[in-house]
């Protein structure tokens, strides 16, 4: 929420010099989110499958990126682990900004005793540390993907709602509203028609911000060895599982920390470079 | 006028404390979730259902959640933070010289970034849209766009495998001489000042440059005042509530770092403890070392809204 704005308010002098970085943006996570899809079908090996008979091993040919600390293929892991990374991130993240958005529409518009205790209550929820949340949830209940998923969408439901409602807020103001309210238009219909088509292009820069730190979180957590476990593994349990391998700097430890490096800088960067009228938060 | 300010800082220090409440509440009750059963588990698989049904007399585990969280608090206003199930140590003797190892981590590190973050974030403020902001500006959304753990993981590569010039784990019982104190900090100190120093930097530019866009600014600017006297006579005093309030809020981001760098570097603090601690079931050392940082990051988040209100000059 914080960095979101920061991050908006960072940039006028850019200008269109830097649209390319948002086209290069683009064309990374799309190849990310391919690679998400038809992983099953494109990755060499077997991910179970012992292919070498050393451990960490190097890059070489049919091993483009090395075998892990059991001597498996790491570009069949690293692919599959796209699936989970990207998969689970999407879902949670499509949870939290649905959920925080309509909570946050609904509060704005019907103000009062509602708005109060929805606000006082997120706000609350804001003020517990997010890996602290995780680490807490996931282990109190077992580290699952429908687990994750909802824990990490629950984290971030509060900033999604914050965002969604001081937008709101603001369009609430305006005349058309009024007449709608006089018209007697149900609060469905408001949300809906009224105030959603104008707060929607902050809100979908707000999604991408969100997302990155649902990846970085999950990250953080299955590094931790909470998040999905053995023998699924996502880019941060990658780099767990192959963390031995750092004092010989092996490409098991590294590719997963770059694939995720890769994801996440390529988010921000293409919001970043988004048209001015598009990131705005007062659009 | 000064009674309004003070009412906010009230009304905010109120909800910090209703904040505080809830969050003990849903620690305990997230802990009293944990899977398995923890008088069994403390007896081992050998023990008969007489002594475990015993064992959940004598530690009250039959009461009803909200009776037992009741007996925490009360605990926990007395000092008591109660008995860990997995060695029978109280848990405030577990916590003590951990808590003192995270706290000099977390200080070492704040008085490291603290002046490099402002210095950083000032000056590629002062030089907007130079290549040295943009370098900044590039590096530091480059360190928050990636997880603590990879910042760690290559300080490790660059340090301790590439260079050699440092370990790559802590062991803070070896520390015979200040040397072996600082090979011993180095490594999570500047993976944590990396990340910290990352979020000050892009807080204090966006600060310091949403001041100098204001109308006295350019009015200094127009007189004919230098470029720093501008930035550092008109700029800066002013700048300096919302600076202090993105300090504080860097800050709070220790809280999430260290739980990563402490179990990346193997180092004794509370975060290693309570990570352990999850993985034994041990409750109270988990509602204790969670409640340990909530805490933290309160009283952190709190300072920052507070800083915000009194700098705010509209409330003066």
């Amino acid at each position: 929420m914080r960095v979101a704005r920061v991050a908006s308010s960072r940039r006028s002098f850019l200008g269109h010099s830097y649209n390319l970085v948002g086209i290069a943006a683009s064309l990374v996570i799309l190849a990310w989110t391919l690679v998400a899809i038809f992983a099953p079908y494109i990755i060499p090996h077997p991910i179970g499958d012992i292919v070498d008979d050393d451990y960490f091993g190097p890059m070489r040919q049919g091993l483009w990126l090395g075998s892990d600390y059991l001597g498996r293929d790491m570009l069949s892991r690293v692919l599959m682990g796209a699936r989970y990374t990207v998969g689970i991130s999407l879902a949670a993240v499509s949870i939290a900004c649905f959920s925080g958005v309509v909570l946050g529409m609904i509060a704005a518009v019907t103000g009062g005793w509602l708005d109060t205790c929805l606000s006082r209550f997120l706000d609350a929820m804001n003020s517990i540390p997010s890996k602290l949340f995780g680490l807490v949830v996931v282990a109190a209940v077992g580290s699952s993907i429908p687990v994750l998923i909802l824990t990490l969408a629950v984290i971030y439901i509060p900033g999604a709602y914050r965002f969604a409602r001081a937008l709101a807020v603001n369009i609430n103001t305006m005349d058309f509203m009024t007449v709608a309210r006089v018209r007697g238009e149900s609060t469905a219909y408001l949300i809906g028609s009224e105030i959603l088509p104008n707060i929607i292009r902050p809100v979908l820069a707000d999604f991408g911000l969100r997302f990155v730190f649902i990846v970085l979180l999950l990250s953080g957590l299955s590094f931790l060895g909470l998040g999905l476990q053995p023998p699924l593994a996502d880019w941060g349990a990658l780099v767990r599982e192959n963390i031995g391998g750092l004092p010989f700097a092996a490409p098991a430890v590294i590719v997963p920390s770059l694939a995720i490096a890769s994801l996440t800088i390529s988010v921000n960067l293409l919001i970043d470079n988004l048209p001015q009228k598009i990131r705005d938060r007062d659009a | 006028m000064k009674a309004g300010v003070l009412k906010l800082v009230v009304k905010r220090l109120a909800v910090a404390v209703v904040t505080l409440v809830i969050v003990l509440f849903a620690v305990f009750f997230a802990t009293s979730m944990l899977p398995g059963d923890t008088a069994s588990i403390l007896l081992g698989q050998a023990a008969t259902p007489e002594a475990v049904a015993g064992l959940r007399e004598a530690m009250h585990l039959n009461d009803p959640a909200i009776l037992r969280f009741l007996r925490w608090l009360l605990g926990l206003l007395r000092g008591d933070l109660g008995t860990s199930y997995a060695n029978q140590m109280p848990v405030a003797a577990l916590i003590g010289g951990r808590f003192v190892n995270t706290m000099k981590l977390a200080g070492i590190t704040t008085l490291i970034s603290v002046p490099l973050a402002l210095t950083l974030g000032i000056t590629a403020a002062m030089l907007r849209g130079s290549l040295y902001d943009r370098t900044v500006t590039v590096l530091s959304i480059g360190v928050i766009s990636v997880p603590e753990f990879m910042v760690a993981t290559l300080a490790v590569l660059l340090f301790a495998v590439y260079l050699r010039w440092l370990p790559a784990l802590s062991s803070v019982n070896e520390a015979h001489s200040l040397a072996d104190l600082v090979r011993i900090y180095a490594m999570p100190v500047i993976t944590l000042t990396f990340v910290i120093s990352a979020q000050m930097i892009r807080m204090t530019r966006a600060a310091v440059i949403e001041t100098l866009s204001t109308p006295y600014v350019e009015m200094a600017l127009l007189k004919g005042a230098s470029r720093s006297r501008m930035v550092l006579r008109h700029a800066l005093p002013n700048a300096l509530g919302p600076i202090v309030n993105a300090v504080a809020l860097s800050l709070s981001y220790l809280v999430g770092g260290v739980i990563i760098v402490e179990t990346i570097f193997n180092y004794p603090g509370i975060a290693k403890l309570m990570v352990d601690a999850v993985a034994t079931r041990d409750l109270p050392l988990i509602q204790s070392c969670a409640m340990i940082f909530c805490l933290g990051y309160l009283l952190l988040i709190t300072a920052a809204d507070v800083i915000a209100i009194m700098s705010n000059p509209r409330l003066r």
